[in-house]
């Protein structure tokens, strides 16, 4: 009765909120009412849908033992505390995503992005998530692609193996870009990111050698030293000759972070990747409770209308109207078909109780959702002139501050040269004029909140400990990308030839992982020369691998429900890999046919060739363009088989669903038959003490 | 205080601080008489374990 009452005051104050968020168009509006309206429905969706789901479609059985009480061996298999698998899990999905899907798809306005993030998540990603875990978790802990396998057949299998290595590919390279675009020319913002390494380093050797396994001493010790970094850059900065020392180009950062890569992929996880994922991991918690609570704490006023003129598809920082552009553009926050890979791997195996799942898999997608509205707030509370002299490349706007002022008022979003000016003088840059990714304009707003509400002295301090922020775990998601990306291209390659698949295997180690760093680093240095800043060709790439991923994972999660006699409550998943469907098909054959050189990839590439041929263009930017041309018509390529990947596995997934309705044979079920717990004869406690303590 | 020591808890076992300890009382009621792995190398090979996989999105 209680929960009754409580749901329905949700639900009232949910509805207002929102209602009010779609009704304010002329006037702005303050960014509670966006906090509330996600608070509401991240509730209600857990309180009553979610519930839905675990009872009616997964059945849960509290009393059913899981992997991780079978199979405990005290190490991957161990019954956990749910809040503590909660918080694994959380850090593990949480990462730069969610922070610049939003500050991109900022462009259409406020309105189109929050929608998307609120019921993308609630209908679509936290059920993916909340799926995966529970159809892995009952098959003792088996990967996404190994599901697929079992259950569709091999085909599926491969294609979720090769889309995971393309999208991760991917994924590395648009982060890297971002990285080197909020470091460049910035020899603050470059010292603050280049001091993690050593520091990394040193916490590694504290925790492995110093003090053995002592992970929240060291952790202490390396935030310590992190503030300090971020301090001394601003020292550095101000010392003219150490300043000129890391004031550096694109390509030659390009350069630094692919050789950065490939060396982190090459040494001891314990020496640098492991130490950076414990910092990373505290640092994200950290901020996000930080930024959580000067929101609430300053309640600031969106200035950035509900929505632009670039809906329209003309928008400066990426092209494509806003069906599809904004569901591709936001993954991240809304659906990420990479969690799939995560809800599939190490967590299912820590869940005690088959009913955490629902706090585990929902939970920690809908608290990465409120992650992707505070970077929406954090993006649109700058000045919209200001949001897209930063995130628009000097390529669309014009190179000079005044052409590129000009430009962005004419737009109708006024802004000056001298605004810009002291703007950035007031975060400790030279300009902030063109610099695209995400990152930048991220942590203007981040400074702009953390400074009103903890002091506003330290402006520039808090930009730059923003940036560093965002690149210490940008730079744990390229090490670890590239690891796992190099244990499946030797999983590959040594299915030919043996000694290749030897994982531990020197030469093989180095080749891989090389093979890897090529690949993402290809891209990102293309994105570097790219005089329209990269991104807005990357991301939508990035974004359309990530749902199709998703769309993929959620083939095998409707395959296998149906399988499981469970057609009436396809519609579950179903619904969600319908529309999945429907937007990466259409962004894909957008990106692939479009007439519009800003939005189509061949069109594109045609079209930088007629300018080279006609000879208007700068001599730089005349070196640049035939690596650009080929780019485009290899990114138009790639969507090809992206798009032809997802649609096999539907097909496959329809042919399997087709002869269980028949009541032809099928692969059978890989679940694992049920065996009574015996944990849960214990109080709760106990099991909290038991994986806990 | 209780809460406290609640969160301090919560926080060693987020952070895989007490990993170790845990391990070793599974192994004492699993395996007793068994030896068990030092600290230094039931590290080792976890950090081994935990970085072979893919767990870091995007």
């Amino acid at each position: 009765m209680l929960g009754r009452l409580i749901g329905i005051v949700l639900a009232v104050v949910g509805a207002f909120a929102l209602g009010g968020i779609a009704l304010h168009r002329h006037e702005p509006i303050n960014a509670l009412w966006l906090i509330t309206a996600g608070v509401c429905i991240y509730a209600l969706g857990y309180r009553f849908y979610a519930a839905w789901i675990a009872a009616r479609v997964f059945a849960v059985d509290a009393t059913r033992a899981t992997p991780a009480e079978r199979l405990n061996n005290g190490r991957d298999f161990v019954p956990t505390h749910r809040w503590v698998v909660f918080g694994h899990h959380f850090a593990a999905i949480a990462g730069p995503g969610p922070l610049v899907g939003p500050t991109l798809a900022a462009q259409f306005g406020y309105l189109p992005g929050t929608l998307w993030i609120l019921i993308g998540s609630v209908l679509g990603g936290c059920v993916q998530d909340m799926t995966i875990l529970f159809l892995s978790m009952r098959r003792d802990g088996r990967s996404l692609g190994q599901m697929a396998r079992d259950e569709l057949g091999p085909f599926g299998g491969f294609a979720a193996l090769i889309g995971t290595l393309m999208i991760m590919i991917i994924l590395i390279a648009v982060l890297g870009l971002v990285v080197v675009n909020a470091m460049k020319h910035s020899p603050w913002a470059t010292f603050s990111v280049f001091a993690t390494i050593p520091i990394a380093l040193l916490i590694g050797v504290y925790v492995q050698n110093v003090r053995p396994g002592r992970v929240l001493e060291g952790t202490v010790i390396g935030l310590i030293l992190l503030l300090l970094g971020v301090a001394a850059g601003g020292w550095i900065d101000q010392t003219p000759p150490l300043g000129r020392l890391f004031d550096m180009g694109g390509p030659s950062l390009a350069e630094f972070v692919i050789g950065y890569g490939w060396v982190a992929a090459i040494i001891p996880v314990w020496l640098l990747l492991a130490p950076r994922g414990y910092l990373s991991t505290f640092l994200k918690l950290g901020v996000i409770v930080l930024l959580a609570i000067a929101i609430v704490a300053i309640r600031p006023e969106l200035k950035m209308p509900a929505l632009t003129q670039f809906v329209d598809g003309t928008g400066p920082i990426f092209g494509g109207k806003i069906f599809p552009f904004v569901f591709i553009t936001i993954a991240c926050g809304s659906v990420s078909g990479y969690h799939a890979l995560i809800s599939s791997g190490t967590t299912p195996k820590l869940i005690a109780n088959e009913a955490d799942v629902r706090l585990v898999g929902y939970g920690s997608m809908a608290l990465e959702s409120f992650v992707a509205i505070m970077a929406m707030i954090a993006a649109t509370l700058l000045d919209p002139g200001v949001y897209f002299a930063i995130n628009t490349g000097a390529g669309v706007v014009g190179a000079t501050p005044a052409a590129a002022a000009a430009t962005i008022s004419g737009w109708g979003f006024p802004v000056t040269a001298g605004q810009m000016a002291a703007l950035a003088h007031a975060m400790g840059e030279h300009t902030l004029f063109a610099r695209t990714g995400g990152a930048p304009s991220l942590a203007v707003g981040m400074a702009s909140i953390f400074g009103s509400t903890f002091g506003r002295g330290l402006l520039a301090a808090w930009y730059h400990f923003a940036l560093m922020f965002e690149a210490i775990f940008i730079l744990t998601t390229i090490d670890a990308g590239t690891r796992v990306g190099r244990f499946m291209l030797q999983d590959l390659v040594g299915q030919f030839w043996k000694p290749f698949g030897r994982t531990s295997w020197y030469p093989s180690v180095v080749v891989a992982s090389a093979a890897i760093v090529a690949g993402w680093g290809y891209f990102l240095y293309i994105g570097v020369i790219d005089p329209n800043g990269g991104v807005n060709i990357l991301w939508p790439l990035f974004g359309i691998a990530n749902q199709m991923l998703a769309a993929i994972a959620l083939s095998v999660a409707t395959g296998i429900l149906i399988k499981c006699g469970k057609l009436r409550y396809a519609w579950v998943t179903g619904g969600p890999l319908a529309w999945l469907a429907i937007i990466t098909t259409t962004a894909a054959w957008q990106k692939i046919v479009s007439t519009d050189p800003h939005l189509g990839f061949f069109s594109g590439a045609a079209d930088l060739a007629h300018k080279l041929a006609a000879g208007t263009l700068t001599p730089a930017a005349a070196a640049a363009a035939p690596k650009l041309i080929f780019n485009q018509q290899l990114d138009a390529w790639l969507t090809v088989i992206f798009t032809l990947i997802v649609w096999l596995v539907i097909v496959d997934m329809l042919r399997v669903a087709w002869r269980c309705a028949r009541g032809l044979p099928t692969l059978t079920s890989s679940e694992t038959p049920r065996q009574l717990s015996r944990l849960q004869e214990a109080p709760r406690l106990q099991t909290a003490g038991e994986g806990g303590s | 205080m209780s809460w406290l020591k609640a969160l301090w808890r919560g926080l060693r076992a987020v952070s895989g601080d007490d990993a170790y300890e845990r391990y070793l009382a599974h192994q004492r009621r699993a395996h007793p008489g068994a030896a068990a792995l030092s600290r230094r190398a039931f590290f080792q090979s976890e950090l081994q374990r935990k970085w072979s996989g893919i767990n870091r999105c995007c």
